[in-house]
């Protein structure tokens, strides 16, 4: 077999000793100072599911105190930082570092490269992350958990109306991981750019590859934002400045305009690599190339620049000019076009397709359909006077479930089924799998679908109880019981993680017959990654090797 | 071709710019809104901050001959040029100390109001800036002197250059927004 030498791959001398002297090894210092990107990719994955475990045991308390009206199982106090640490641990402790997880772990694999750029830079975005999870969670034991929301709207957020040094605590954290998420952002970018294995042209990056580039170019834009907006934020706390105090002439609204700015990009930071994971998996089980792969990279681009001028259609309650009302709602709305022609694309990819429903196969499809309803809801937020009505009610509540759980967590879910046997060396239960499957959708829709009637009912969201109106208290009632059973796929999930960890079924190199680079290395793969890269060809060089005469590029020739 | 270093350092800057934007447009928005009479920008120093200022940019200069230096591999210059640009830039953070204690004496702090507010964050930023810069720049001046920069570590020199354009650059914003500003 003709292949490249790894060494010829471009990595350098710096990078390769830096590297052997890390070889990773199984003990708990060899983890804990190891600098290779496969490792940290997995320890991103397990503290990032450690903090699900916190922000689901959240939610399920605060589903509790909503089952039934007047409900007494919470204090208001402790209702307003349950929700607050909810939505921070969600956004920020597990879908941002699942899915850096995902990237740190498989970019350099699909790149044929042996490394990040710069792996000890790619430790310290790690440990930073994890430190800010842990100094976020440690607020609860000082004067008690941040309790603003995960938005902390000035001047809730200033001293005025929280008093307790939890918010300081949310700010810190949150400042320390998005320093951590730039530098990531920063060594996914060189990486994709200089450690690409010969051939490997920026057109035939796997999607996974592509999109997380693109979306490290967002977090590189967009968190600096954030950053900036907090530090403030803390200089108003800490120093008594006055910038969004209107006691004294500060600006609440500029608050808003500087989180959204920030916030409308971060959905799309945490869906863009959750796309890629669909873009790989959809094609694998169907058997054939994606359809327009073009198309599905160039709409990446779109949302990514469309992203930062839709921020205000979250501020239209606000009383912006109608001009600005006009022109966010428009650039809202057209945001759904590069979207929808990705669902397009992967719906084309599976139409005549010999569909193979493995679990990670299932969790795509579902993905396209739930991610889909949160689409349409989302699209009716960018009509102005529905927003005037829904906004902050539950409608909105199940609006941004069904993205983030029925887009992102699904999408990892599909992740976790598909690279779980490149990551460990064994295939999960596809029996337990497929009951995770099923509780997830069943529970999935039992708690969130019923939240849009509640929504269109009047129940704002935020209320730590709610008075005994007529289907309240049964649609609340449904919607608990449709968490507990989340819990039950969640806990089938983490045994089966377990249990195939353990005693799963062999691999081998390339269990669903894949085409990207990283299925033509061991189970799992060696420190060094390769002993040689294949050579790419094409956009599936796993599949030119086995098919020489059907080779992608042959085919695009002839046609 | 770009080297890694040098990349990586470009992205870092435009994350940096995206930072000092949102200042500057908190400063802008401010001060354009204003309705609370004395807003202090008159107290500002404009010609003593404009000489210091004067430092900061020559600092380029030098470090620009540092860099060209190192490729004519005139190692001898290339500590020089690195203690110019050094002394340089402490001049000018000496100079915003000054100015500080000035404007602080005065009564204009951080909590007085939105225009110490703004004022102090946007340029106490830009301060922090050009101290981490110093630190890089001291750190290339010791390794210089001790012969331990040659061609394999330029492409260190040239990231740490980068960044200190751009904290100059920085700085060509906020003395055109805000000294020239309060003058105009």
């Amino acid at each position: 077999m003709k292949g490249h030498e790894l060494t010829g791959g471009g990595i350098g001398a710096a990078v390769a000793d830096e590297h052997a002297a890390w070889a990773p090894h199984e003990s708990l210092l060899g983890w804990v100072a190891s600098v290779d990107h496969k490792q940290i990719g997995i320890m991103y994955m397990v503290a990032a599911m450690v903090f699900f475990a916190l922000g689901g045991i959240e939610a399920l308390l605060l589903r509790i105190q909503l089952a039934v009206p007047h409900n007494n199982f919470l204090s208001p106090e402790t209702f307003n930082e349950l929700f607050t640490m909810h939505g921070t641990t969600m956004i920020f402790l597990v879908a941002m570092p699942l899915l850096t997880g995902f990237t740190v772990y498989a970019v350099p694999l699909m790149i044929g490269a042996r490394d990040m750029a710069f792996p000890r830079l790619n430790a310290l975005s790690f440990w930073l992350q994890v430190f800010g999870g842990v100094m976020l969670y440690f607020s609860f034991f000082t004067h008690g958990a941040p309790n603003a929301g995960w938005f902390s709207y000035a001047p809730l957020s200033e001293n005025a109306y929280s008093f307790g040094s939890g918010q300081d605590y949310w700010i810190l954290s949150l400042l320390v991981m998005g320093i951590g998420t730039v530098a990531g952002a920063i060594n996914v970018i060189v990486t994709v750019a200089t450690l690409r294995v010969p051939g490997m042209t920026m057109r035939r990056l796997p999607l996974f590859v592509w999109m997380t580039f693109v979306n490290s170019f967002l977090m590189l834009m967009a968190l600096p934002v954030l950053n900036a907006a907090i530090v403030m934020l803390l200089i108003d706390r800490l120093l008594h400045a006055h910038f969004f105090t209107p006691a004294s002439g500060g600006s609440a609204l500029l608050w808003q305009h500087y989180f959204w700015g920030f916030g409308h990009p971060e959905v799309y930071i945490v869906i863009l690599p959750a796309f890629g994971i669909i873009s790989e998996i959809i094609p694998v089980f169907s058997r054939k190339p994606i359809f327009g792969h073009e198309f599905v990279a160039a709409s990446t681009v779109a949302i990514a620049f469309l992203s930062f001028a839709v921020w205000a259609h979250h501020m239209f309650a606000v009383g912006l000019s109608p001009v600005a009302n006009l022109f966010f709602a428009v650039t809202s709305m057209s945001i759904a076009v590069p979207t929808g022609v990705k669902i397009f694309n992967w719906t084309a990819t599976l139409y005549g397709g010999q569909l193979r429903f493995t679990t990670a196969m299932k969790f795509a499809v579902a993905f396209l359909l739930m991610f889909t309803v949160g689409g349409l809801s989302g699209v009716s937020f960018a009509v102005v006077p529905i927003d005037w009505q829904l906004t902050d009610t539950y409608y909105l509540v199940a609006h941004l479930h069904y993205v983030f759980f029925g887009g992102t967590v699904l999408a990892a879910f599909a992740g976790t089924y598909y690279w779980f046997p490149k990551l460990t060396g064994r295939i999960l239960s596809e029996r337990l799998g497929t009951w995770h499957f099923w509780l997830t959708i069943i529970g999935l829709n039992l708690t969130f679908f019923v939240q849009h009637l509640l929504g269109m009912m009047g129940m704002p969201r935020r209320v730590f109880t709610y008075p005994d109106l007529p289907y309240w208290g049964g649609l609340n009632m449904v919607s608990t019981i449709g968490a507990f059973v989340l819990l039950f796929a969640v806990a089938i999930f983490l045994w089966n993680l377990r249990v195939s960890f353990a005693h799963g079924e062999e691999a081998g190199d390339n269990p669903w017959d894949a085409w990207t680079l990283e299925w033509a290395t061991t189970s799992p793969p060696p420190v060094d990654n390769f002993t040689r890269v294949p050579p790419v060809r094409g956009r599936r060089p796993l599949w030119d090797l086995a098919h020489p005469e059907l080779a992608d590029e042959l085919q695009r020739k002839a046609q | 071709m770009l080297s890694r270093g040098k990349l990586a350092m470009i992205l870092f800057i435009v994350s940096e710019a995206n930072f000092f934007a949102l200042l500057v447009i908190a400063y802008v928005y401010y001060h354009a809104m204003d309705s609370s009479g004395s807003t202090g920008a008159g107290a500002l120093d404009v010609v003593t901050t404009g000489l210091y200022s004067i430092c900061l940019f020559a600092s380029s200069a030098t470090l620009w001959a540092a860099d060209l230096s190192l490729r004519r591999k005139q190692y001898q210059n290339l500590s020089l040029w690195l203690l110019a640009t050094i002394a340089l830039g402490a001049i000018f953070l000496f100079g915003q100390g000054r100015e500080y204690a000035r404007l602080f004496a005065s009564g204009i702090t951080i909590s007085r109001d939105l225009f110490g507010t703004t004022l102090v964050t946007l340029t106490g930023f830009h301060g922090l800036h050009v101290f981490l810069g110093l630190c890089g720049l001291t750190t290339l001046a010791g390794l210089a002197l001790r012969g331990r920069i040659r061609e394999r570590e330029a492409q260190a020199v040239e990231a740490v250059g980068l960044y200190w354009h751009f904290v100059d650059a920085v700085w060509v914003v906020i003395f055109g927004v805000v000294y020239l500003g309060s003058v105009l």
